[in-house]
């Protein structure tokens, strides 16, 4: 069955798709750019803890020649999506480069849409129509591609960056995609183990919103308030997992209302009550306070952990009771965080510091200077 | 995606397989197969990430090392081998363990212990969360988990037998054990070498003296912990610890309603 | 000769004479003068209402109350009651009188809920033994956090503005002194405090005795502003404003005179005796503007206290509610058609307004749509019986729900529906002394505190299976609803799957 059948079959029999899954990150925080055939490795590693059904990647810095383009990666069912989709990128974006985006063929990984990416900028008198921010009108327009062009999907759109995912197993997808190819300064990965029929490549983690990606392992039960809060802010949960509510979560906290990423995780990972009480009469209680009040519709909860990338960084995040695993390790400037430390030591067989991080406790890479 | 084996026959009870990229399965045969021969030691080099090391061994007298970090469920449903990691473990070890001595050289993952119902596991540095859960006893079977550092939120949960022991050597400033410690515990006893405010303890627990028995028992097994481990317990003494114990066989008789 | 009375006996009380040891306590007890001994106990049922009092009260369990076996011939559209409230009004040519709520067989959409539960994709909790949150926060929440860098960390730099916080999502209805005794409202109070919650005067005023619970109470200025000054205004948490009540959308409301003695009077500041009437409106709030400006007088007068105001769910009352919630109201009461009263017309209580669980799901969905859930609270009142009820309202939308009903029948009421009689049998719905001593605060607080209680720890089983351990995460979390036997549509405006999908 073409995926975009099964897609619009789903669309309307069930809003998520829960899945338990296998996650790693890498970071150099002093921006030195590597293979993606480390990223691989470690995923091979957890290669039990997906079922084949999903697998894919994030590298960043990965597009130095086009740092300052919006990369889109886009999976077209037919000619006519593509068609109708470029006619929408034609409108309103300069578009210098369109091409196929390169694979190589890889016998676990089957039935592979049309892939292709471009390297754009929004249309300066577009954006000064819409009087928004590039990034903004960026939002909009991969929400209205993905919302309403047949069979296409928009699976990733930020500067320097990019998402390659598929279905199958991560390390086919990573080989499928030429990732040792790339050289980034972060890539994380992800394999999936879907509990629903399988078939539709953008359910693969990670998930994009401009320049965030999410890896996530777990399933989200406060997902349904989650997505109607942000639906409030004019996100559109489009999608079939939950884990797109958490790039958005990060996307409006962090780059909408300016809250800095450990704030942002401690709205989404909250401390509890009895904590928060135990602080006494403290700036510190009051700040706590304040934002399990105001983002109460933004407590995710559910076992989750996370790998969030951004162009400056990365966080690894569990949920608040630390009901999945993530292991984090320094090697030098290396940051690296995943779901067994046995998928870190494949690639980092003697870091300086290996350790667990507690339940709703971020794990923070930022870079150290510019890249 | 497996390699072959290399096997050191040169001495009959003891093995030595390189398990560089050996998948779990193929791994798990061979130890398996080595002990049905007879073997009585089992060396495993380049483990990285191998599930079910010792699942479901039933036998006394076998030894199996492992260099490198084994995977998920270490010892799961083990009944009698020795099992010694020289580096750090994972998630799961001696998951409804019955019999037999785990030892870990480095730290270990969260949900250690679950169900256990007998032998020993013995941690150098940290746990995770949710450390022997539902720890059963029954008469002599006690099963024991001792760890040198710090343990994570959820210690002994739910714990109906057992003894978890805590030594906090690294803890420093830091708190050496988590919240909700005990919560739900009906048997058993978790000693703890510090200080725990009631802000960490579970409902159904409460601090309580050592007794003599206590006080033997615990330095007995402080010394085979330090000899397997190689922890320095110098600095220890029994009197630093303290006892937890539920305070009630049925802390929910009062919930219900007909 | 014509017949004058020709309702017959709703119900039949016997009294098994060999078991009845004539200790009289059923004569005492009864309010409504049903029992009369002379050399034995003899009922006249005709005046019975099956409110029990003499049946729980005998030692020797001889009393029994039956329907009265007078068979009528059937009739689907005429049913017995229809027939009975017929003779009534051509007898009386009144308007039929009731109590307490909505007794028709109305759809019930809480019992076409069902609760979704966590199993292999996810966990469930465990809720006795892993935390399980339930505090809740009312008022009106900031748009976003702002922060500065502080002490090795960051400082709040935004003000959250007053919210009244609850341990459980849970709080009394405002029941009005006057229609209750003043020891139904001091258990109330007592009960709010050992909760953590709070409870709602009700239009008649707080008394005095009540001032030092007054963190638990939030006052109400009603239509009739009884009891309403400024120390009132300014003792409460919260003051809320009676806009409407479940019982009877569009009317006022009526305390009959015989329910008026000394320490209401006092209380109402109206003379003893005199009818306690309520008006339709409140004749300062013709329009929404009018509504903007009361809530803005009484934050002037309290020092920008949280300001409610309670409606009854009506047809509109989407857009009602964003009107309220743009008038600058902290929190929207909303009682749905089978809240209770102390006395209202039946043709009103039973006939006017829509259900409690609908109007939630289009209030909370409308003022998402217009990106304002946030400046309100909202609470769902009206026939809340239960945990599930509970959860259910909060999935579909609630921040809390409001108990009115269960906590009178908590506290012994029957549900005999004779509030307006003033002849409660249990101390309720009453002010005379001889019956309002029955009810002992201290008890009635006690009943209290282990129905919440026991409703809390329900709902966090419900919490625990459902995989999460904050009740914000239930809250407007729809998705974890499903509907198993409403129409399409309904399940449509619920924004509800069915069950199977």
């Amino acid at each position: 069955m073409a995926f975009g059948d099964q897609y619009a079959k789903w669309r309307v029999d069930t809003e998520k798709v829960p899945g338990a899954c296998g996650l790693s990150g890498v970071m150099s925080r002093d921006g030195k750019r590597f293979g993606g055939d480390v990223i691989i490795e470690s995923m091979r590693v957890l290669h039990d803890r997906g079922n084949g059904l999903g697998g894919g990647f994030a590298g960043y810095g990965i597009y130095p020649d086009y740092r300052d383009h919006y990369a889109m990666h886009i999976m077209f069912e037919d000619a006519a999506g593509r068609a109708l989709c470029e006619e929408l990128l034609e409108a309103s974006l300069e578009i210098d480069v369109g091409e196929e985006l390169p694979t190589r063929a890889h016998p676990g990984i089957i039935d592979a849409p049309d892939l292709r990416r471009y390297f754009v900028k929004p249309r300066r008198e577009v954006v000064a129509a819409e009087a928004i921010e590039p990034d903004d009108f960026m939002v909009k327009l991969v929400m209205k591609i993905n919302k309403t062009v047949p069979g296409t999907f928009v699976f990733s759109s930020g500067r320097n960056m990019g998402v390659f995912k598929a279905v199958g197993f991560a390390e086919d997808v990573g080989e499928f995609f030429k990732l040792p190819e790339y050289d980034g300064y972060i890539w994380t990965g992800h394999g999936r183990f879907p509990t629903n029929t399988p078939g539709w490549w953008g359910g693969a983690h990670p998930f994009n919103i401009l320049d965030w990606t999410v890896v996530h392992n777990g399933e989200i039960s406060s997902y349904g308030i989650n997505k109607r809060y942000l639906e409030m802010f004019g996100y559109e949960c489009t999608l079939l997992t939950d884990t797109e509510v958490m790039a958005y979560l990060f996307d409006l906290l962090v780059r909408k209302h300016k809250l800095p990423l450990e704030l942002a995780c401690r709205v989404i990972a909250a401390p509890f009550w009895k904590d928060i009480d135990y602080e006494g009469k403290t700036e510190r209680h009051d700040l706590d306070e304040a934002l399990r009040i105001t983002y109460a519709s933004a407590l995710v909860n559910g076992p989750f952990a996370v790998v969030i990338g951004f162009s400056r960084g990365m966080v690894g995040l569990n949920d608040r009771i630390k009901l999945r695993p993530l292991v984090a390790a320094y090697k030098d400037d290396l940051l690296y965080v995943s779901s067994e430390e046995s998928a870190i030591r494949q690639v980092c067989p003697r870091p300086d510091r290996v350790w667990a991080p507690n339940a709703g406790q971020p794990v923070i890479g930022e870079l150290r200077g510019d890249v | 995606m497996a390699k072959a084996a290399t096997r050191n026959k040169s001495e009959l009870t003891t093995v030595t397989i390189d398990a560089t990229g050996i998948y779990y399965k193929q791994l798990n045969e061979q130890i398996r197969d080595l002990i049905a021969e007879g073997c009585t030691e089992i060396v495993l080099d380049g483990v990285n990430g191998q599930r079910y090391i010792g699942d479901g061994l039933s036998v006394d007298g076998v030894t199996i090392v492992i260099n490198g970090v084994p995977g998920n469920d270490l010892g799961v449903f083990m009944d009698g081998p020795e099992v010694i990691v020289n580096d750090n473990a994972q998630d799961g070890v001696g998951n409804t363990m019955n019999a037999g001595k785990i030892v870990v050289k480095g730290h270990a993952g969260d949900v250690i212990g679950y169900g256990m119902r007998g032998g020993k596991i013995f941690v150098l540095d940290n746990i995770g969360y949710r450390v022997g859960i539902h720890m059963k006893s029954f008469k002599e079977q006690v099963p024991v988990i001792v760890a040198g550092g710090c343990a994570g939120d959820f210690f002994g949960e739910y714990m109906a037998g057992g003894l978890l022991v805590l030594l906090g050597l690294n803890a420093g400033e830091t708190p050496m054990v988590g919240s909700y410690v005990g919560t739900g515990m009906h048997g058993g006893a978790i000693f703890l070498r510090g200080e725990v405010t009631e802000h960490q303890l579970g409902k159904e627990v409460r601090v309580f003296p050592l007794d003599d028995e206590d006080t033997c028992m615990l330095e007995s097994l402080l010394e085979e912990f330090a000899a397997d481990t190689g922890a320095d317990i110098s600095g220890v003494s029994t009197g630093q610890f303290v006892k937890l114990q539920p305070f009630s066989h049925r802390p929910y008789g009062n919930m219900y309603c007909y | 000769m014509m017949p004058g009375n020709m309702v017959t006996s709703e119900f039949q009380v016997m009294v098994d004479q060999e078991k009845c040891r004539k200790c009289k306590r059923c004569v005492l007890n009864c309010g409504f003068g049903t029992l009369e001994f002379k050399d034995r106990v003899i009922p006249d049922s005709s005046k019975c209402v099956a409110c029990h009092r003499c049946v729980v009260f005998c030692p020797e369990e001889a009393i029994t109350v039956t329907r009265n076996p007078l068979a009528f011939s059937e009739h689907a559209s005429w049913a017995v009651d229809r027939r009975k409230d017929v003779w009534k009004q051509a007898e009386s040519s009144g308007m039929l009188l009731t109590g307490m709520g909505n007794d028709l067989p109305w759809l019930n959409v809480f019992d076409h809920l069902l609760i979704d539960a966590c199993q292999v994709t996810n966990p469930s909790i465990d809720p006795l033994r892993e935390p399980m949150e339930l505090r809740t926060f009312l008022g009106r929440k900031p748009d976003r956090v702002e922060v500065e860098p502080g002490d090795g960390g960051y400082r709040l730099n935004t003000t959250v503005g007053n919210n009244i916080k609850l341990d459980v999502p849970m709080m009394f209805s405002g029941m009005s002194y006057g229609s209750v005794s003043l020891n139904v409202h001091k258990a109330l109070a007592l009960a709010a405090e050992k909760l953590g919650t709070v409870m709602n005067t009700g239009e008649g005023g707080l008394h005095e005795e009540l001032y030092p619970l007054a963190d638990h109470i939030i006052v109400q200025c009603a239509s009739g502003r009884f009891g309403v000054h400024s120390e009132y205004l300014n003792k409460g948490v919260a003051v809320e404003i009676k806009v409407g009540q479940g019982a009877k959308p569009g009317i006022g409301g009526h305390l009959p005179g015989e329910k008026i003695g000394r320490e209401v009077s006092s209380t109402r500041m109206i003379p003893i005796g005199t009818d306690a009437l309520s008006p339709a409106p409140h004749h300062d709030i013709y329009s929404i503007e009018d509504l903007r400006q009361l809530i803005y007088a009484i934050k002037e007068a309290t020092g920008y206290k949280p300001v409610s105001v309670k409606i009854a769910t009506v047809h509109n009352v989407a857009a009602i509610a964003s009107g309220i919630a743009r008038a600058g109201a902290d929190i929207i009461y909303l009682d749905g058609f089978r809240g209770g009263t102390g006395a209202s017309p039946a043709v009103i209580r039973d006939h006017v307004g829509i259900p409690l669980e609908i109007a939630l799901a289009v209030v909370d969905q409308q003022l998402r749509s217009e990106g304002i859930r946030n400046w309100v609270s909202i609470i769902a009142a009206g026939g809340i019986r239960s945990s599930a009820d509970v959860a259910k309202a909060i999935a579909l939308g609630a921040d809390a729900v409001g108990i009115g009903t269960a906590a009178l029948i908590a506290m012994g009421c029957r549900l005999c529906q004779k509030c307006y009689t003033g002849n409660c049998s249990w101390g309720i719905a009453t002010q005379k002394p001889e019956l309002t001593g029955r009810l002992d605060p201290d008890w009635g607080a006690e009943r209290l505190v282990n129905l919440i209680n026991a409703w809390a720890l329900e709902l966090k089983e419900v919490l625990g299976a459902l995989g999460v351990n904050a009740i914000e995460s239930l809250r407007g979390n729809r998705e974890r609803l499903r509907s198993l036997g409403l129409d399409e549509m309904t399940t449509e405006i619920l924004d509800v799957k069915p069950a199977g999908r």
